[in-house]
């Protein structure tokens, strides 16, 4: 007999890689939280809260980065809009956020947000309802970026739009939906977005403890995100997508149709960005339509190539440095940060194709020296006499 | 299905282009272009460059849409109206001019994504080989001769070893008709003369048509010729008869 959860914990646990990452986070999700709140502030193990905010902010561009590592380093896909489906995802749990401030609004309306008592609105847009529960909020956070990661997908990948001038697609989508965003009658806050939230299912946004269990969610979400990438990648369908990257021509000869190939994981890929988005906004206390400006897109691209490009944990380390980076310049030397990204990205493409993970021998996890190949990396499942 | 035209081959022709035509900006790559392929044939296919040849492919295989004509398949599907899935799942192999392989995978594994079978996305979530399976990957190693290279990467492969290897993953198909474009090309004469006799092994049990350039494989390869010129058939024969026509001296030896 066999169980579906061996394989699937080969995937996930079965090298270095996959310990040391998934124990990583889940330490961090412990740790941090500990302490922050138990140990006092006095002491040099204490972690304080703006850094809890900041790490937990990392972590969910680490899971937007593994998003887009999914559909690039193992599709071929390179969007250049994935900020979109991000910027979906804080959107509908802001407007679970926005519901749940109640009377406590500048104009006291319970049933309608401020930004709509302050343009005249009398009643509620009905793509508002159902978003005061929470577990529908949930839902939208996953569906909507997920439906309209299906329906672009649908159209571009049967079309077979490809390389270049799918990226520009996604980037033209994106920009689109910033377009929209922007305008008042959108019924989403226009320029401002929204923001001023007050709490999340009952606890305080503010409050020290809450932000500890939106930091330790944002650990596991990762780690969950990981090995859901992981499984997907081990598996049979995780070749075919590599197949379809370096060859595509071959796989339709082979009888694939490659088009529910890219669809499935462009939509996963979706959802998870969407659900990235959701644990960034009651993080930050804000989204507003800057989230799907084109640069935004990009620079998650950058991140991916150069945690390093088709390894998972590449794109995790990445979304982490690079923000780190972002945060020190633009404090430290704000007008260089930009000069500072961009030379980032020509040095990582001509120094470093294969980014850190690649490159640095301390994050090859997996195997001694020799060349990077994600298959030592990620080994499938059951079939060792086949590995060297 | 429509009727055949009074073939009297009707019941064993695996493949019939009938009056097919494609045009890319009013240049005609293929003009009424009939010819027929028997179940168990090796046939080469050859012609000048431009005469059509992997226009043909590209019809058949459904990577080209025929402006007019029919593509009969197995006795009664039309090709034409298909995409290159389905037709590759109607047992249809196609072999590159410049072999394509999956290089970032092992050879094993790429001739597992070309094993007959399943090809659903959910499926493919949950695959797992049979003991069966794998042993017809080990014997498809053994036939085309990677049995020691099984476990290193396709972009490691020798030239010639990635054109076998795709051979491999088209036999893996288990297809009824394989379609080969230039497999000699770039290979030793040692290779040239293997490759050969591996074609010559495999027709018999499936059809399979040879697009070359190379006359000494075409020779090695002892089958029935067709000459395509200008996207059509110019002769069709042995190798000698094609070889003493005069319109295809012609062709080939200058205007």
């Amino acid at each position: 007999m066999r169980s579906a959860a061996g394989p699937i914990v080969t995937a996930v646990l079965g090298d270095a890689t996959g310990r040391i990452v998934v124990g990583l986070l889940v330490a961090a999700a412990v740790a941090v939280p500990v302490l922050n709140l138990m140990v006092p502030a006095g002491s040099p193990l204490h972690v304080p809260p703006y850094v809890v905010a900041l790490i937990g902010k990392y972590l969910t561009f680490a899971l937007l980065a593994l998003s887009v590592d999914l559909i690039w380093g193992f599709a071929g896909i390179l969007s250049l809009g994935h900020g979109a489906f991000f910027a979906l995802g804080g959107y509908a749990m802001g407007m679970h956020l926005m519901r749940q401030i109640g009377t406590r609004g500048v104009y006291g309306n319970a049933e309608l947000p401020d930004f709509m008592v302050f343009l005249n609105w009398k009643e509620l847009p009905w793509y508002w309802y159902g978003f005061d529960a929470f577990p529908f909020a949930a839902l939208m956070v996953v569906l909507v970026p997920g439906v309209l990661a299906l329906v672009f997908g649908w159209f571009a990948f049967r079309s077979r739009v490809t390389g270049v001038y799918l990226s520009i697609i996604t980037q033209a989508m994106t920009f689109a939906l910033m377009l929209a965003f922007f305008r008042n009658d959108m019924g989403f806050g226009g320029n401002n977005g929204l923001t001023d939230f007050k709490d999340i299912l009952g606890f305080n946004l503010q409050a020290g403890g809450t932000r500890a269990v939106l930091f330790a969610a944002s650990a596991l979400a990762v780690a969950g995100a990981y090995a859901l990438c992981r499984v997907i990648v081990a598996s049979r369908l995780g070749r075919v997508l590599l197949a379809v990257r370096d060859a595509e021509g071959r796989v339709r000869f082979l009888g694939y149709r490659v088009e529910y190939y890219k669809l499935f994981v462009f939509v996963v890929s979706a959802m998870l960005a969407g659900i990235a988005g959701a644990l960034y906004v009651p993080q930050v206390g804000i989204i507003n339509p800057g989230e799907f400006a084109p640069a935004n897109s990009i620079e998650i691209i950058i991140w991916v190539a150069v945690g390093g490009r088709g390894s998972l944990h590449g794109a995790i380390l990445g979304a982490i440095l690079v923000n780190f980076a972002k945060t020190y310049l633009t404090g430290a030397i704000p007008e260089i940060w930009l000069f500072a990204l961009g030379g980032l990205f020509v040095a990582v493409t001509l120094f470093l194709p294969k980014g850190i993970v690649g490159t640095v021998p301390a994050f090859k996890f997996g195997g001694a020296g020799g060349g990077w190949r994600w298959r030592r990396l990620v080994p499938a499942r059951g079939r060792s006499e086949e590995r060297p | 299905m429509s009727e055949l035209h009074a073939s009297p081959q009707k019941r064993d022709t695996i493949l019939y282009l009938d009056g097919v035509s494609v045009s890319f900006d009013g240049f005609k790559a293929l003009n009424n272009l009939s010819f027929y392929v028997l179940a168990g044939e090796l046939r080469a296919v050859i012609g000048p460059n431009g005469a059509g040849k992997t226009t043909m492919m590209d019809v058949v295989t459904g990577k080209t849409r025929p402006d007019e004509g029919q593509v009969v398949f197995n006795g009664g599907v039309d090709l034409t109206a298909l995409d290159e899935a389905r037709i590759a799942n109607l047992g249809i192999g196609r072999k590159f001019q410049k072999p394509t392989v999956f290089d970032t995978q092992s050879v094993f594994d790429n001739l597992e994504l070309a094993l007959a079978g399943s090809r659903g996305v959910f499926q493919s979530l949950g695959f797992r080989l049979t003991p069966e399976q794998r042993l017809r990957i080990d014997e498809m190693l053994e036939t085309v001769g990677l049995t020691e290279r099984r476990a290193a990467l396709a972009g490691d492969l020798s030239h010639g070893q990635k054109q076998w290897l795709e051979i491999g993953m088209l036999l893996m198909q288990d297809p009824h008709l394989l379609l080969v474009d230039e497999p000699a090309a770039g290979m030793t004469d040692a290779e040239t003369e293997e490759t050969a006799q591996l074609l010559k092994r495999i027709a018999g049990d499936r059809s399979v048509v040879v697009v070359e350039h190379d006359m000494e494989f075409v020779r090695a390869l002892d089958a029935r010729v067709t000459v395509l010129h200008e996207g059509s058939v110019l002769a069709e024969g042995s190798l000698a008869t094609v070889q003493n026509d005069a319109r295809v001296v012609e062709v080939y030896l200058g205007r």
